[in-house]
């Protein structure tokens, strides 16, 4: 029973834990709902997936089960968040773990049972779960709202280094700015599901895009996906700042951009519903934003050249010492790369959308809309698969592998991915076969090889919770001693196996 | 080192798949079966009301109309373009076929361009896949392809075809109860949709074993249940009859919507996951867009007495 305990202590009242659990829930799905598209889908595994799990795939029900499908992953992913923001955020003693508990809670009963309404038949006790799971998720936002209230005096910044205006710590400030645009956007995506949701007329925006005279509810549903997955993605650069230990001149530059340029963005997307401008807010917001992240990665760039001993060396030795260790360079990478294959092609699709894309036809128009998201949040979560390998003390030649794998699959894939969904303007569709084979071998190789370094790492950390003295007791002796089973007296002092999280502030 | 090698791989094969644009076209048509059901038949569609939409919204069609069994073929179309460059209604330019079009009223709603009177064109002939050739005076269908979907037509080139001979596009509501009938199904023969029941995007029909997964048209009323060299076929007509109303080629609809240029098409194509075929999915472009999977069919008014 002790056994039990101890590692229930570990997976559900240690952040590392949790955010294991919770990675591992989105391996879970992923892997099983990957096979009802794309090429699993083609060599008929879709077929075996369903008649095995006894799933009701009803095809007019396809837009809703998909939008469930993600908001369910998108709120394991928001709980990942909210787990490292509890972890590197000093806050009243308690609050870290009631906050965590209930968003464990909600996003679980939501996932679980969000699931079981989309693809295993309507039973609406597992719909008033599935809004029961969410709503716990929201008030678990909310609480952490007032956990990080900046104006706090225990709070007041100490460290002159870090972004402040006067006593206030402007990173936290950031931090709280972002939790209240979220909770903004979720109930502006709230109000547009309940009625879409209500009335079984889910739809998903990409197919609406071209309709000349969109409700305000479906220009909500646009505003809410857009921002959301923006929101999420600050949150994740400013838990990566964290990380890297942002500081001094660029930081102080760095977080007012991100504070305003996270508002303006939000106030940008929300206002998509009333004001035909909307798009240039976002767009002066984004820069904002964008800016702040390119500030972290010169920081963090710089930083770990001089830690890898790249410092004062040749410009080859500064590379070398930048690439020294892929599970750092990669999060950083990553923000980089996602100018080439997320904002760059918006960009361009939003300058040239009459001259151009509004001459393909809307299917094609619909395949760089899908490609676009798809892209940002896998780009978001290889940051955070890497951020969580760093985590599990992921060490030596796997740590080299794991991280390349994960830099150079999902950048393969992601690339792949954007010549895919743009090729209509350089080939033809008569002509287009061998592009879309081979542009779909390297996506397929690319997140194969992304998705196998992720099934390693979870069976490693399966694994080591079979271990009576495992990797997860000392993860937990680290951060929760009081939970954590004493060593035995032969046994080496668990402070001396401790990970290097770089978590704390 | 070997992480820059390894990364100078990567980008290298990241420029190889956007230079690998060239392709062999195929040399020989493939197997041709010829047409599966009659594209020169038309299909009764009674008055009364049907299930339309993703939501399967009772909605009143309260009259009589008819509609080809099967798209336009290749063979038939030519036979028009014949016909009516004869009769001087369309005309051979630098770009192909054209025809004169009225023009839509415009009201410069964002992102509407401007369909003005004038000539548009209806078919390019100088694609590469292109299914009807011209010599300077006569259009001939390519051999082995004569009863297969045109495509290639633009909404202007399939409205001239239609209204040449008296008939017209369907509205997208009189295509989608043509397709599902009555009852809500989401596919012309039912609700569940396997690869033998229609051409669509890796549905491993034998036309993809020489055109890959994107494969290529299949004769109209391919889908009727004979064996086609082991490829064995289930009969999947919509509820009156007509067959192809869910993949092989999109087929374009008549309507013209304000504040916009947009036309519409249905049914989805051999380019399409199976999911795009649901009866009530759309497509739509420009009504000057042309693509090897687009095509037609026409509906015509029911005359009392008349039995056509």
């Amino acid at each position: 029973m002790q056994a039990v305990r101890s590692r229930f202590n570990y997976l559900f009242r240690s952040t590392k834990g949790l955010v294991l659990v919770a990675i591992a829930l989105i391996a879970l799905v992923t892997a099983i709902w990957g096979t009802l598209s794309g090429p699993l889908a083609e060599m008929g595994v879709k077929d075996v997936t369903v008649r095995v799990l006894g799933m009701d795939l009803n095809p007019a029900e396809r837009e809703g089960r998909i939008i469930i499908l993600y908001h369910v992953i998108a709120q394991a992913v928001i709980a990942i968040e909210v787990y490292l923001i509890t972890r590197i955020i000093p806050m009243k003693p308690g609050r870290q773990e009631t906050i965590n508990a209930t968003i464990t809670v909600g996003y679980i009963t939501s996932l679980i049972f969000g699931l079981a309404f989309a693809y295993f038949g309507h039973n609406y006790i597992y719909h008033g779960l599935f809004i029961a799971g969410q709503t716990l998720v929201f008030f678990a936002g909310v609480m952490l709202l007032e956990a990080l209230w900046p104006w706090q005096k225990a709070y007041h910044v100490t460290d002159r280094e870090l972004s402040h205006w006067g006593n206030i710590d402007l990173e936290r400030v950031a931090f709280f700015t972002m939790a209240v645009c979220t909770l903004i956007s979720a109930v502006f995506g709230a109000v547009a599901g309940a009625n879409f949701g209500n009335e079984f007329t889910a739809f998903l925006a990409e197919d609406v895009v071209r309709n000349p005279n969109k409700p305000i509810l479906q220009r909500a549903v646009i505003g809410h996906l857009h921002i959301m997955l923006t929101l999420i993605a600050i949150a994740i650069t400013l838990i990566i700042g964290r990380w890297f230990d942002f500081r001094g001149a660029l930081h102080k530059i760095a977080m007012p951009l991100m504070i305003v340029g996270t508002i303006i963005t939000s106030v940008g997307a929300w206002s998509v519903t009333w004001v035909s401008w909307a798009h240039t807010t976002i767009y002066v917001g984004s820069v904002g934003v964008m800016l702040a992240a390119l500030m972290l990665v010169i920081f963090g760039w710089r930083k770990l050249i001089n830690e890898q001993g790249g410092a004062g060396g040749s410009f080859g030795q500064k590379i070398r010492a930048l690439l020294k260790d892929p599970l750092k360079f990669g999060p950083l990478w990553q923000m980089v790369f996602m100018n080439f294959t997320v904002s760059g092609v918006g960009i361009f699709m939003a300058v040239k959308l009459d001259e151009i894309i509004r001459v393909w036809p809307w299917r094609e128009e619909r395949i760089t809309l899908t490609g676009h998201w798809h892209i940002l949040s896998g780009i978001i979560a290889t940051i955070i698969l890497m951020y969580y390998a760093d985590m599990a003390g992921l060490k030596g030649w796997l740590r080299q592998w794991f991280g390349w794998a994960v830099i150079i699959g999902s950048d393969i894939a992601f690339a792949a991915v954007t010549v895919f969904s743009m090729k209509r303007l350089f080939i033809s569709e008569e002509t287009q076969q061998p592009l879309v084979n081979t542009t779909m071998i390297l996506a397929d190789f690319g997140l194969a090889l992304v998705l196998v370094m992720l099934a390693a790492l979870m069976i490693w950390r399966l694994a080591d919770l079979f271990a009576a003295r495992g990797r997860w007791q000392h993860e937990l002796a680290d951060e929760r001693p009081e939970l954590a089973e004493p060593a035995a007296p032969d046994e080496e002092p668990i402070d001396a196996l401790r990970t290097a999280g770089g978590m704390t502030r | 080192m070997r992480t820059r090698v390894l990364l100078s791989l990567t980008l290298a094969a990241l420029l190889l798949a956007g230079c690998a644009a060239e392709i062999e076209m195929p040399p020989e048509p493939p197997l041709v079966p010829g047409a599966g059901a009659d594209p020169e038949a038309w299909a009764l569609v009674p008055a009364g009301d049907f299930l339309a939409g993703q939501q399967s919204e009772r909605t009143p069609l309260p009259y009589d109309y008819e509609i080809e069994v099967t798209n336009v073929t290749v063979a038939q179309y030519a036979a028009y373009l014949n016909e009516a460059l004869a009769a001087g209604a369309i005309k051979v330019g630098e770009d192909g076929v054209v025809g004169f079009y009225p023009g839509d009223v415009f009201r410069g709603y964002k992102h509407e361009e401007e369909i003005a009177a004038g000539d548009w064109l209806h078919m390019p002939l100088d694609e590469p896949n292109q299914r009807i050739t011209f010599d300077g005076e006569t259009f001939s269908p390519v051999a082995g392809y004569e009863d297969h979907p045109v495509t290639y037509v633009t909404w202007f080139g399939a409205k001239a075809y239609c209204e040449f001979y008296g008939w017209r596009l369907p509205t997208a509501l009189e295509w989608e109860k043509a397709a599902r009938g009555t009852d809500g199904r989401a596919y012309p023969w039912g609700d569940d949709i396997e690869a033998r029941n229609a051409n669509y995007y890796a549905s491993g029909d034998p036309f993809e074993a020489d055109f890959g997964k994107l494969g290529d048209t299949t004769p109209v009323g391919f889908y009727n249940g004979q064996s086609y060299g082991g490829f064995e076929t289930l009969d999947s007509p919509s509820p009156y009859g007509l067959y192809d109303m869910a993949g092989n080629v999109w087929q374009w609809t008549g309507d013209v919507y304000e504040n916009q240029h947009y036309r519409y098409m249905r049914g989805g194509s051999k380019a399409d996951y199976g999911y795009m075929l649901r009866a009530w999915s759309t497509n739509n472009a420009g009504p000057d867009y042309y693509s090897p999977n687009v095509g037609f069919r026409c509906a015509r008014d029911v005359t009392k007495g008349a039995t056509q």
